[in-house]
């Protein structure tokens, strides 16, 4: 399995009136045709971490590393009209609500249509016939009527399997799913998931999953990555949570309540300042 | 007792002892924050030019503003050493007419901020305590006002009234409060229901105490923000009402009638109507800098 | 999977309709709340209502005889049912002045003022927009600050003082532009009106050398009032469009590998329009309180030297009839821009 994505040495600092603050200070690993998941809390630094793969780390933030290479392409030094290339027709993101990352004055069809519209030459009709494919694959009973919807009409779980549409409708060969179902009621997170696993599986497209949700991550990925303040605390295979290192690690994992085990109080953190180092 | 701090470090403290430092601390954090902002500190000083100059016209103004020089050889003179800005067609020099003229812009400015301020306090916070039909009234008067635009609702009462600085003041009040009352509304509103005025309420305080004592003063910053912001629009309001003859009448120096005086002359005594529309430009730039830095400073949601 | 389509499609238009109507009871309500304000400020005149119809040298028979035609004995809640009469049959009594109906001195100056707001206000929109969009996706830098001058220099510039240095510039010192006045007398009979609007009728009729003329008459005023709007419109175009940048479609649109030119003008702008149409409504309202100076200054004949002709002949009647005409479009506007938002917003529209 030869690395898709290379990371080394990823920093991301963002300028405050207090002075450059660092919220991303030397992340490294390496994905194949994998899924690797990213867990960590509020501030931890994943979404920059997700972000800045994709070159989209928001001003004034500044994102440097030694090595950030993508399929053989050096990222730090790819041009605007590469990354245009790049984004969407070989790396895409799936976002956190599609309340908020779908265009509200545009019907999905549309949308979905405009990601091809910039990868590869097709007509109008082929866009269409492929937006509607995809429509299907994410597994929604009434693609004519989504098509010619605006999002506002969808409700959450529909307007994420739009989103997911979009995004992998131009079959990119990474897929960065940033809290993908965190906006979402619990019932339907486990649909979009199984409808993600589906695509990921089929295309065998690279994953990164970034949650903060552990037992999810879990689950779902092969490979896991804890963030804490910036780091990446442990970097673990998810059938070995359990044999984790890390007090943080070990912390998030007692935290979870388990159905056999009555422990009272329940155990709640306690932070070392040391891991913040 | 306590190590003695400088008078700095004193209003910074983060654990102020009382609620004097408190508010002082907090005054001098907006007087901080403010003072980084140049133009708002240019506005600043334009405003304090203003006040100063209406306030020592007498002094500092070189010639008397009402009666001219001799009409035969200093009539319409271009700018020079002896007349900063010129004469005008009655031979007065216009610089000395600016300087008093300021006094009325100065007299303008005050007393429509204090006749409206209260009045669009008193409505909105009314209207929005009370909620029902006092609101729905209430709002339904302040939609009316807000209906006209302020310069024609202002013509309409000048001429009623009759023209004249006073009556140019209460037409120009009476348009100003609507929206100070809406934005008054608009916060009581959010602040109505917050559990701090509930337990104020729970002691028994009746409402008007809570209105004036509590919700009013929640509701100063923005008021006062706008109404500086405002100022600019009133100045030029009023000396739109002067350009008609509607404000104080001549021979008052007031800016407006001094350009709408000079109007004749415009081709070739260009300064009679190019200073007095600099003064009111300048003094309304100036309201807008501090309005727009106090803005920043006193309303977070607003920056950008 | 039981996850519905929300209903959207033919249920659009009912609700739309019904908050259209509410909207325009709640604007006849301030109307009405309107007519009364003019009314009141009719009755507040020190001047005597009868003597400026039978001058003061009148005897008391016909003092009292026109007193009791002006309805001046009567209650004045019955006084204010004749007044709204008068004034929804059109009759706003007759301009002492001119000796005819004020209805029809409004009707005969509203189209210049109509002709020159909206020539303005198409000014201020062709440019403000652009500008606004500039700077907001400059933010900070150069173009930004330009815009931020040139609004400053909007808000804080009498425009009667600017509309006479302009002249003095471009007229009289450049020759660039013809002077006030709406179209040289050597033109004046060379086109029949027939909409007001002179460059309108001018155009239709293949007068060439007259729209030549009216429109070195207009385009001074006109780009007077253009930048006022300008200054506005670009203003809030830049909020808007800051707000818009900073959504997360945006973001979408960048991983899509949407080029940025087109995230700008198509995905936020497209956005920003929906509130931004609003803006260009209360722009031309705007335009109308403006228009009053700057009509004074050119002497154009329109609604605003309309109105302050009549003040300082102290025409009452005239002054409130126009008031009256100038608040009701001012409230049409108003009520304009709000259905226009209630339009354009799909999810306003399905909210309802």
């Amino acid at each position: 399995m030869s690395a898709l994505l290379t990371v080394e040495d990823l920093r991301i600092t963002f300028p405050t009136r207090q002075g450059p603050s660092e919220v991303v200070r030397g992340v490294s690993f390496t994905l194949g045709r994998e899924r690797l998941g990213i867990v960590g809390e509020s501030g931890s630094g994943k979404s920059q971490t997700g972000r800045a793969l994709l070159g989209l780390t928001p001003p004034p933030g500044t994102a440097t590393a030694k090595r950030l290479e993508f399929d053989g392409i050096d990222l730090r030094s790819a041009s605007p009209k590469q990354w245009r290339a790049l984004r969407g027709g070989r790396m895409s993101m799936v976002m956190q609500d599609p309340k908020f990352s779908l265009n509200p004055v545009m019907t999905i069809g549309r949308q979905i249509m405009e990601a091809l519209a910039f990868h590869g030459r097709s007509s109008r009709a082929e866009k269409k016939a492929r937006a509607m494919a995809m429509l299907e694959a994410v597994q929604i009973r009434d693609p004519e009527r989504v098509f010619r919807a605006y999002p506002h009409e969808l409700s959450g779980g529909m307007g994420q399997r739009a989103m997911i549409a979009m995004m992998l409708v131009t079959e990119p060969d990474l897929l960065i799913a940033d809290e993908p179902t965190s906006a979402l009621d619990v019932t339907v997170q486990i649909e979009v998931l199984r409808i993600l696993d589906a695509l990921v599986t089929d295309r065998g497209m690279g994953l990164i999953f970034i949650s903060h949700d552990l037992r999810l991550v879990a689950s779902f990925c092969d490979r896991v990555l804890v963030m804490y303040a910036g780091r990446v605390v442990e970097e673990l295979k998810a059938s070995e949570l359990d044999r984790a290192q890390h007090p943080y690690t070990q912390g998030l994992m007692n935290c979870l309540p388990k159905i056999d085990n009555d422990t009272r109080p329940l155990p709640t953190m306690t932070r070392d300042a040391s891991w913040a180092l | 007792m306590t190590a003695t701090l400088s008078r700095r470090e004193w209003l910074l403290s983060e654990q102020p002892a009382s609620r004097r430092q408190a508010r002082l601390g907090q005054g001098y954090r907006t007087w901080l924050a403010l003072r980084a902002n140049p133009l708002a500190m240019i506005g600043l000083a334009i405003v304090l030019t203003l006040v100063v100059v209406a306030l020592l016209a007498n002094v500092i103004a070189p010639y008397d503003p009402i009666v001219g020089g001799d009409l035969r050889t200093e009539r319409l003179l271009p700018p020079s050493g002896t007349h900063l800005m010129g004469t005008d067609e009655q031979a007065r020099d216009i610089f000395s007419r600016l300087v008093h003229g300021s006094r009325i812009t100065l007299m303008v400015v005050a007393l429509v901020a204090v006749i409206a301020t209260p009045i669009g306090l008193l409505v909105g916070t009314t209207a929005g305590y009370f909620g029902g039909w006092v609101d729905t009234v209430l709002m339904r008067i302040t939609d009316i006002f807000l209906a006209f635009p302020r310069l024609i609702l202002a013509l309409a009462f000048v001429a009623a009234l009759g023209p004249g600085i006073e009556n140019a003041i209460i037409a120009i009040a009476i348009t100003s409060w609507p929206p100070y009352a809406r934005l008054a509304r608009a916060e009581t509103l959010t602040i109505r229901d917050t559990d701090y005025i509930n337990a104020i309420r729970l002691q028994g305080a009746r409402p008007v105490r809570i209105i004036w004592g509590h919700v009013v003063p929640l509701c100063l910053s923005s008021v006062i923000i706008r109404v500086t912001l405002d100022m600019a629009g009133i100045i030029l309001t009023a000396a739109g009402l002067g350009f008609l003859g509607l404000g104080a009448q001549p021979p008052q120096p007031e800016w407006g009638a001094m350009i709408a005086g000079g109007r004749r002359f415009i081709i070739d005594q260009w300064w009679v109507v190019t200073m007095p529309g600099l003064a009111i430009f300048v003094v309304s730039l100036g309201f807008n800098f501090l309005g727009d830095g106090l803005r920043d400073v006193l309303d977070p949601k607003a920056r950008k | 999977m039981a996850e519905a389509l929300k209903t959207g499609g033919r249920s659009r238009a009912l609700p739309f309709a019904w908050k259209a109507v509410k909207l325009i009871a709640s604007v006849a309500l301030t109307f009405l709340g309107l007519l009364f304000v003019t009314f009141l400020i009719g009755r507040v005149v020190p001047v005597d209502p009868v003597l400026s119809v039978v001058g003061d040298r009148a005897s008391q028979t016909v003092y009292d005889r026109v007193y009791l035609e002006l309805g001046l004995d009567k209650p004045l809640v019955q006084q204010f049912w004749i007044y709204l009469q008068k004034v929804f049959t059109g009759d706003f009594g007759e301009s002492f002045l001119t000796k005819r109906p004020i209805m029809d001195d409004i009707i005969r100056v509203f189209p210049a003022t109509l002709e020159l707001a909206t020539f303005g206000v198409i000014l201020g929109t062709i440019l403000g927009v652009p500008l606004g969009v500039l700077a907001a996706v400059k933010q900070g830098r150069l173009a930004d600050q330009v815009v931020r001058v040139v609004g400053l220099i909007g808000y804080s510039a009498p425009i009667f003082w600017l509309g006479l240095l302009g002249l003095l510039v471009f007229y009289a010192k450049l020759g660039w532009v013809a002077g006030p006045g709406r179209i040289d007398i050597s033109f004046e009979y060379d086109i029949t009106p027939t909409t007001g609007l002179l460059l309108l009728d001018s155009a239709m009729q293949g007068k060439w050398a007259a729209f030549g003329n009216i429109f070195s008459h207009i385009i001074l005023p006109a780009s007077l009032l253009g930048y006022f709007s300008m200054a506005y419109i670009s203003r809030m175009t830049r909020s808007f469009m800051l707000n818009e940048l900073a959504q997360e479609y945006v973001i979408a649109a960048r991983v899509k590998g949407v080029p940025e030119w087109r995230i700008i003008w198509v995905h936020a702008l497209r956005n920003a329009a929906v509130p931004l149409v609003t803006v260009i409504a209360l722009s031309y309202a705007g335009l109308l309180e403006g228009s009053v100076l700057t009509e004074t200054v050119f002497a154009w004949p329109g609604l605003g030297q309309y109105l302050t002709n009549s003040l300082q002949n102290a025409d009452m009647n005239a002054v409130l009839g126009g008031t009256l005409v100038i608040g009701a479009v001012f409230v049409g506007l108003n009520l304009l821009s709000d259905l226009l938002y209630t339009l354009l917003d799909p999810r306003v529209r399905r909210r309802t």
